[in-house]
Order: C-alpha cells, then structure tokens, then sequence
C-alpha cells in the first residue's frame, strides 16, 4: 500500500470514526446518566437518515437548515419520548430495560414501514457539496465526505463545551458521578433527565442525516449502527464522551483497514479488538467521567 | 378397533379420490413465494405482474383450468425461507410453486420442491446450485444462471483487450457465481482477475473498496450488485471519479431498473444480459405495450422473466391437458417445448435452465439499448447436476 | 466518588437485575406431576395433529430447551446475556458442517455440537465475567455479533444464505439402525426426550450445593465473596453448562430444518429467548417452557394472515406492543404472576378467615 493510499484510507477511517461518535456518544450519555440501557438507539440513527430523505424536497440545497430542522424535530421527538416511555424505566432492572427497548425497536421498524415503505432509497448530497477534489491521481475523494468529518468535529467540540463549560454540563457530570446527591441538591433531576436524553436521541438523529447521502437509507438501517456502538461504549468506558471518542476512532480505522486487508474476516475485527480492551480494561480505557 | 380401522379406510379413500379429482378439474392452485416488501420488492411485483399477464392472456386460464394464487411474501430473508415455503407446500397445499429473486431463499424452496416433489418454476433467482448439484425434473428455470451474464461480459472484456481486471460484490452466492463466470470468460479470452473485493450484504458503504480499485488501477472493474445498492454503487464509482478512466463492466441488474435513480452516473456503460429494452421483436414490441397498458409502467427483465415463467408452465399443462397427474409428462413437456418469450426464443437445457442468447447493452438516457448479440445460446454448464 | 457510584451500580446490578422472584429452588405446585403430564399430552399429540401442526410443536420443544438453558444463566445465577443465540448458533453450524454428504453418527455428531458450543461459552464466559451488569449485557452481545459475522461473512461457513444439511444423522450399531432422525416420528420423540431429559437435569443441578451456590450469587454476590466464596468458578460453570445446552438444541434445530442460516445467531433471536424467559417468568423452570410455548405462537398469531388479515403484514408492531404492554404490567411473566395471584388470594382469604373468627 503505497503512502497515497495509505493517507486516504485513513481520512475513511476518520470519518466513519467521528460519525460512530455521534452516535456513541449519546449512547453512553444516555446510559451515563441516567442508567438505561436503551437498545433502541439505532432506531433514533435511523430517524435521522429517514428525516434527510423526507426533509429533502422541501429544503432542496439549504442543507445545513434541514440539519437543523431535522435536529430540531428529533430533540423534541425524544423530549416526548422520555416523557411518554423512557421514565418508566429507571426504576426498572436491566433485562426489562433491554426487553422494553427491543420491543421499542420492533414498533419503530414498523411504523417506518407502514410511513415510508420499504425501499432501499438514495439521498442526494447537496450541490455545493457536490464533486470532490483530486488526490494526487488516485482518486477524487468527495467534498461531502470532507463536510461530514468537519461536521462531527463541531459538535465533538461543541459538546466538550456544552459539558465542560456550561451550569447544564455541571449537573450533567454531576449527575454521572452521584445521581441521589445531585437529586438530594434540589436539581430537578427529571427535567435534567428529559434535556439528556433528547439530546443523546438528537446526536444520533444528526449522525443519520449526515450519513444519508453516504450510505442511504433502508430498512433495519439502526441495527449495525447499534451493535457498533455497543462495542464503542464497551471499549471506551460507559458514560466517558472521550472514551467514546478514542474508542470510535479506534474502530474506525480496525473497521477500514479490515476491509482492505482481511476482506471477509474484517466484520470480526471490532470485537477481537474489544476483546482485547476487556483482557486489560474490564470497565474501558477510561474511568466513567468526562 | 376395527371400527376405527374402518373409519380410517373411508377417510384415506376419500381423501386420495378427492386429490385425484382436484388433479384433473378444479382450479389450479399457484403458490407465489415472492419479495413483497425489503429491498427487491419492486422486482417481486414485476414478477407476479409479468405472470398475470400471461394468464390473462391466456383468458385467465393455464391448460384449460382457472388459476388460484396463494401468496406469501419471503422478504428476501433466506433464514425465514423453509418455514415459509411450508406454509405454501403444507398448509396451503399448492400444486405449483413459483419464486423467488434472492438466490439463498430459492435455494431453501429447491430443497423443500424435491423433498415433497412438488413443481417449481423459478422466475428470477440465479443460483447455479439450484440447476447444478439441487437439478431435479420438477424444479425449472426461466430466467438465468447467475454465471450466464457474468461468462458473457467476461467474453466482452476480454475481447476488448482487458488484461487485468478487478471485481466487486456483496458476500453472498450470487455475487460469488457471477463474478466467477465473469473470470471464467475473461480468462477464456486472455485477461484475469487479479483481486475479488466483497463486503456484506446488503451494506453499501463502498469507500474503502473504491480506494483500494483506485490504488490497484486495473484495466476494467465487474461490479455484481442489484437494487439500492446498485444505484448507490454506480454513483460512487462515478463520485471518485473512477468511471473517468477505469471502465465499470456489470450484469444488467446493475443498470435494470436504476437509471432513473442513477442518471449521469451511468451514462455509457456497458452491461450483459439476457434482456434488453428496446428489443425490436414484434413479441417484445407487443409484449411492453401491453403490459404498459394493464400496469401502467415499463415492464423490466423481471416482468420478462414471471411472464416467461406462465408460459412455461402453460406449455407443461397443455400437453397433459390440465392433468397434474401426469406428472412426469408434464415436467417433460415443461423442458422440452421451446419458449416464445419477449426476449427472443429460447430453450431449456437437461438441467432446467434457460439456453439463451446473451445480449451487449449500452446505457443511453434512461434506458439500456441494445448493441450487439456478446454470445448466442449460452448455456449454463449445470456443473454438478447428476440429471 | 466514581468508585463509589460504580460499587453502588453493581451492588444493584446483582439485586435487582432480575428483580425480587420466586426462589427458584422452591417446590411449585403440583411438583413432578405437572410436567410429567405435559410431557405425556405432548407425546400422545401426533395422533390427533396433522404434519403442520407438529412442526409447530417440535419448533416449540426446540426453544424450549434453549429457553431452560437461559434459564440456568438468568433465573438461577442472575447473569442477563443478550448474546445466547451465539451457542444455539454454532451448536447447528457444528451439525451441518460435520455431517458431510453422507450423514454422520449421532453418538459423535451430537457431542461434538455441544462439546463446540460450550467450548466457545468457556472464551465468551472468561471475557465477559470480567464484567458486570450493563457492560456484561453488552459484552455477552458483541461476542454473539462476532460469531454471527464469521458464519455471515466468511465463506468457510456458506455466508449468508445459511448451508443445507443434505443427510440427517443416524444411530447405527453394527448394520441396523437404531435411530433414524430423518424419520419424522423419531425426531418427535427424541426432541422430547431431550427436553424431558434437559428440564430433569437442570431441576437436579439447581437442587444440588451448586444450584445453592449459584442462589447465592444470585442474591447477593458481594455477600458470598466476603464469606470467602470464590464466585468466578462458579459463574463460568453455569455460563459453560447454559452454553452446552443450548448446543444441545442447535443439533436439534439443525436437524428438524434440515438447515442453518447465519440468522440463528443474530440478536434478534438472543432477544426472543430472553422474552421468552420473561413471558414464562424468570426463576421458573415451568415459565421457561411455558414462555417459548407462549412467545411461540403469539408470533405465529401475529404472523397468521387467516386470524389477522392484512394487520399480520404489520407483526412486528403487534408484537412489539404486546411485549411492552406485557413486560410492562406482568414482569413476573406468566408463572410469576399465577404465583403472584395465588398468594394475594391466600392472604385474602386469611384476612377472611381472621375477620369471620
């Protein structure tokens, strides 16, 4: 492999790395603070890609809008989804939080049948972000996918902000390390709750949409991008955003360079290498904490 | 106890004279085992389409009898694949099976046909083992093996001067079998494969497979992909600018049904198969004005291929005249008589496939046009068929 | 603080992961006879059932031994794995791949798909148990994903169309043929032999020191290991004998299909024994085959387009709202509730009883 290839099968690494972190992160956010183990986050992924493609028409090429719209329209889709299904199960045991949510993910899947049908569909890239730029004569590598990775990086750092900087970020983190005692301080740990969690199903909503033009959208679209995420949240620490993020590259590059040397075995690749992170890490590379 | 011998005498009796009555009038009861939902769902539709046609045509009889469908939808999935055949074999008790597009689901109602020795037409699925090591007298195809399309594009290639070529495909037995007979035909011709990409099905994130065709620069790239992630395919080729100076070669499921969705992209390319659009046959011709008038769209290889799948049954059941008894007449008749079908005539071979002529296409606007005849009567080698 | 917040985390982990239930060592009512005379009802069926309907039946057997070997795991020792399929899985793959064209023996055929499937639960079981409560849910379902890819991908196990088993085992001893799985009356039986035989030994190994040992853990973890109990053993043993027997009903899967597809490790089907257990009732042996009789052919219910109509196109919504809906209001499942149901009522009538006196 030479050095040209090499550069661009990295900048694939990265890209699908910081997507996964989107994803992940509001995963082990989810989990992190409020003690679920929601099965049904892929769903919220799937949500996102399905809203690029139905949001297309309307928005045509104002595409940073129909991210924000579409973002908009998860928050308050897992504001009420909190509300309606998710406080029910704090008090609950896991195997009923995994059961409950594995339910949750059968009803998505049909209702997405019964709105939008159930065929593979593409969704265009907008124009400006059309075409791509020449890597020395290997390849065109494409300005979307340059959008992409530049995207996740934003809200990577937008989250480090919001979490480090912010009073809301405080009671997050707060909230991660001793639930009681923040809820002791007089924190009204439910709305916290719903704010959490609407943010984690609107991280994954976004991280859909950005994926949309690169891997279209079709049926059981979430159920890879779960059990991926899984491995992300395993190996980087439940509950830790920079974790998450290390371990997402981590997988991103086993998952590319997989793919271009061990061809058929490259599916195993993530989990040999959680494999690994658990012989010398049970509880992820970093503690719990941001 | 005798009584209950008695008893059991009666019903037997009953029951094998009232079979034996339903075999020679009655309806006949056409079991559609076919994609209705998922990523094929458009070619299940095309299929049962196709085969309504011709039944209408017919004036909505085969061999003199009515028709009765009994559907079930496999939603290409090959693990629900036995249980749902079952339901049509056992539950429904049909006396013709007919399905499906996924190969592997094709492969378990193969298996289930010759356990229960029951007719199966398939319209779409290309397995090679279905009319290779699975060939039995009762299961008949009238599509393709996946290997015809692949050996003739390989043919092509290798005629074109390709020397060194590339492949790519999801993991699954059809692509394998394709992207073999391409190598089969482009060895033939004095080129070779020199690297076989595969990722999963039906995954179609190619970005990683497309840098490394990139870092290889072979003189030509075979491309096995059908649907969605057709489309998809086709327009990241393009997007790393690989279509520029890599030629894309592909079956015609690779451009059937895609252009709409992939315009631009696909401009030029060239594909093999056994179908093409504007085929000017007086068949053919007849053939698409009629079913735009009954269904409102083009029809498609697929809709060639359920139409193709009624007239070989019809033909099996005029010759018994309507008896499904005479079962081993009427898979006979079934293989034996020549097929008048919108893509040209075509034959049966001994193993049950169809032994057609490969047709070189072109994409042109929206429609893939017809260049040239890349091979005449190919017939699928059936290897491992012990017939 | 954070270690705190993690020992507090798995202290409740091990509690109320499975929530309070009832002691599964515990006689139910009825005791043996129950389940004697199911047993016998079931074997008495194919007289009265026509070929569909014993499929339905032996399918149902099948997930019943799977459900019992879930049962050891998350009833008796209180580990939730989400990644069970994994064994079922390679105990069917182990079948069909060593059998060949020709058939094989079922004396070695059978143990080797056990001996496969518990060799693959002692490497998941040693990682995982590194682990505890949602990581170890997690974990147990990422090793299951990877065995899914490697059947799913590589062609060395026939990728994702699943392989056929063209030749069903045999027992053979000289030149006769003691047993011959192809024939459908035989495999009726020793599928319910097998589960006879897998519902009595976990009964026996829940009543013996181990079954206790395994209570203990169950209960209180920490408890135990401060007393000096070293509780590792203990949990890998019952993750490797689950293992095993699941391994036991993928050879009988295998057998009854005639073939295996890369589906049968998939999540989906993890997820469906785990309902499975739920529906019967966690810490029941009765609820873990009551539950796969109940899961079963509510799915078949929901999928049945002569009860249903055009809503059966729609099962995955019936069904998921039925598991809400239960789960949600009978987390005892079935069993747990009748029990449940039973002990408010003999409260009630002693309150009677006290009032009237």
């Amino acid at each position: 492999m030479d050095l040209a290839t090499f550069l661009v099968q990295c900048l694939n690494a990265v890209q699908y790395g910081l997507l996964l972190f989107l994803v992940a992160s509001g995963l082990t956010l989810i989990f992190g603070i409020m003690g679920v183990i929601n099965l049904a986050h892929g769903s919220f992924y799937m949500l996102g890609a399905y809203l690029a493609f139905a949001l297309a028409p309307w928005f045509g090429d104002w595409f940073v809008t129909r991210l924000v719209a579409g973002v908009a329209l998860a928050a308050i889709f897992g504001y009420v989804l909190e509300w309606a299904f998710f406080s029910f199960l704090y008090e609950r045991d896991h195997l009923q939080q995994v059961l409950l949510t594995y339910a949750l993910i059968l009803v998505f899947e049909e209702l997405r049948s019964i709105l939008v049908g159930n065929d593979v569909h593409g969704v265009p890239a907008p124009s400006w972000l059309g075409g791509g730029f020449r890597l020395g004569g290997l390849m065109e590598y494409p300005w979307y996918r340059v959008f992409a990775s530049a995207a996740c990086l934003v809200v990577a750092l937008a989250l480090y902000a919001v979490v480090q900087k912010t009073r809301l970020g405080m009671m997050i983190r707060a909230g991660a390390s001793n639930r009681d005692m923040v809820r002791g301080l007089g924190v009204d740990i439910r709305r916290l709750y719903r704010i959490v969690f609407a943010g984690g199903v609107a991280l994954a909503a976004l991280a859909g949409m950005i994926a949309a033009p690169l891997s279209s959208v079709y049926p059981n679209m979430g159920a890879s991008v779960l059990i991926i995420c899984f491995v992300v949240v395993v190996i980087g620490g439940i509950g830790s955003i920079t974790g998450a993020l290390i371990a997402s590259l981590l997988v991103g590059f086993v998952d590319t360079f997989g793919k271009v040397f061990f061809a058929e075995w490259s599916g195993v690749g993530i989990y040999l290498l959680m494999a690994i992170v658990l012989v010398w890490r049970p509880e992820g590379l970093m503690k719990r904490g941001f | 106890m005798p009584h209950v011998l008695l008893r059991a005498a009666a019903l037997s009796t009953a029951l094998i004279a009232s079979t034996a009555f339903a075999q020679s009038s009655g309806p006949i009861k056409i079991g559609l085992m076919l994609p209705y939902s998922g990523t094929y769902a458009a070619l299940g539709s095309a299929i049962e389409n196709g085969f309504k046609l011709y039944v209408q045509e017919q004036g909505g009889k085969l061999g003199g009898r009515e028709v009765q469908y009994f559907k079930v939808d496999d939603e290409s999935e090959p693990s629900k694949a036995t249980d749902n055949v079952n339901k049509l074999i056992k539950r429904d008790n049909v006396d013709v099976l007919v399905g499906t597009v996924h190969s592997g689901v094709a492969l378990a109602m193969a298996k289930a046909a010759k356990d229960n020795n029951t007719l199966l037409v398939i319209p779409n699925a290309g397995a090679d083992a279905i009319t290779g090591p699975m060939c039995a007298p009762n299961i008949v195809r009238s599509s393709f093996s996946n290997w015809q399309p692949g050996y003739a594009m390989g043919v092509v290639a290798g005629q074109k001067g390709v020397k060194r070529a590339m492949t790519i495909t999801w993991g699954y037995a059809a692509g394998a079998e394709s992207t073999k007979g391409f190598t089969e035909g482009l060895e033939k011709n004095g080129g070779k494969v020199i690297k076989d990409l595969t990722l999963p099905f039906p995954q179609v994130e190619f970005q990683a497979l497309l840098t490394e065709i990139a870092a290889q620069k072979p003189d030509a790239v075979y491309a096995f992909f059908a649907g969605g992630g057709a489309v998809k395919f086709v327009k990241d080729y393009a997007a790393a600018g690989l279509n520029k100076t890599i030629p894309l070669y592909g079956p015609g499921f690779l451009t059937d049904g895609t252009l709409e969705a992939q315009g631009a992209s696909a401009q030029n390319m060239l594909t093999t198969l056994h179908y093409a659009d504007n085929l000017d046959t007086p068949k053919n011709n007849a053939f698409r004005k009629a079913y735009a008038i009954a269904y409102k769209s083009q029809p498609d290889v697929y809709a060639v291929q359920g139409y193709d799948a009624a007239q070989i049954l019809a033909n099996g059941l005029k010759a018994v005249g309507g008896d499904l008894g005479k079962r081993e007449q009427l898979a006979a008749a079934m293989r034996k008589t020549p097929v008048d079908s919108p893509r040209g005539k075509f034959t049966l071979s001994a193993a049950g496939n169809p032994v057609q002529d490969m047709y070189l296409r072109e994409v042109k606007g929206n429609n893939n046009e017809f260049r040239s005849v890349a091979v005449k009567a190919l017939a699928d080698p059936a290897r491992g068929c012990k017939m | 603080m954070a270690s705190d917040a993690v020992a507090a985390t798995s202290a409740a982990d091990t509690v109320a992961d499975v929530g309070a239930l009832p002691d599964i060592g515990r006689r139910e009512p009825g005791g043996w006879l129950v389940p004697a005379a199911a047993a016998l009802v079931v074997a008495a069926l194919p007289l009265f059932v026509a070929p569909y309907g014993q499929d339905l039946v032996l399918r149902i057997a099948v997930y019943a031994i799977f459900a019992l070997s879930l049962e050891l795991l998350v009833g008796a020792t209180g580990l939730v794995s989400l990644g069970h399929a994994a064994f079922l899985g390679i105990g069917a793959y182990a079948t069909v791949l060593a059998s060949g064209s020709d058939g094989a023996s079922i004396a070695w055929l059978l143990p080797l798909a056990v001996l496969a499937a518990a060799a693959y639960a002692v490497v998941v079981g040693a990682l995982s148990l590194r682990t505890r409560g949602v990581y170890f849910i997690m974990v147990t379902l990422a090793f299951a994903q990877m065995a899914y890819f490697v059947v799913h991908d590589t062609k060395a196990a026939g990728g994702s169309d699943g392989i056929f088993l063209y030749a069903k085992p045999t027992l053979a001893v000289g030149a006769t043929t003691l047993v011959d799985l192809g024939n459908r009356a035989a495999l009726y039986y020793i599928v319910l032999a097998a589960l006879v035989a897998t519902y009595a030994f976990i009964a026996m190994l829940l009543a013996s020191r181990f079954g206790h040992a395994l209570a203990g853990i169950r209960v209180n973890e920490q408890r135990m290991r401060a007393a000096g109990f070293s509780t590792t053993p203990y949990k890998l043993a019952a993750f490797v004998v689950a293992g095993a027997l699941a391994g036991l009903a993928g050879f009988l899967l295998a057998v009854k299909d005639g073939t295996v597809n890369p589906e049968l490790l998939s999540w989906h089907e993890s997820g469906a024994v785990l309902l499975m257990l739920i529906f019967g009732g966690i810490g029941s042996l009765r609820g873990a085959v009551v539950g796969a009789v109940a899961f079963t052919l509510l799915k078949e219910l929901f999928q049945s387009e002569a009860l249903l109509g055009p809503l059966a196109q729609h099962w995955q919504l019936t069904l998921g709202l039925t598991i809400i809906a239960f789960v949600a209001a009978l987390p005892r499942g079935l069993i747990g509730s009748g029990a449940q149901l039973r002990a408010l009522m003999r409260e009630r009538t002693a309150r009677a009883a006290r009032k009237s006196a």
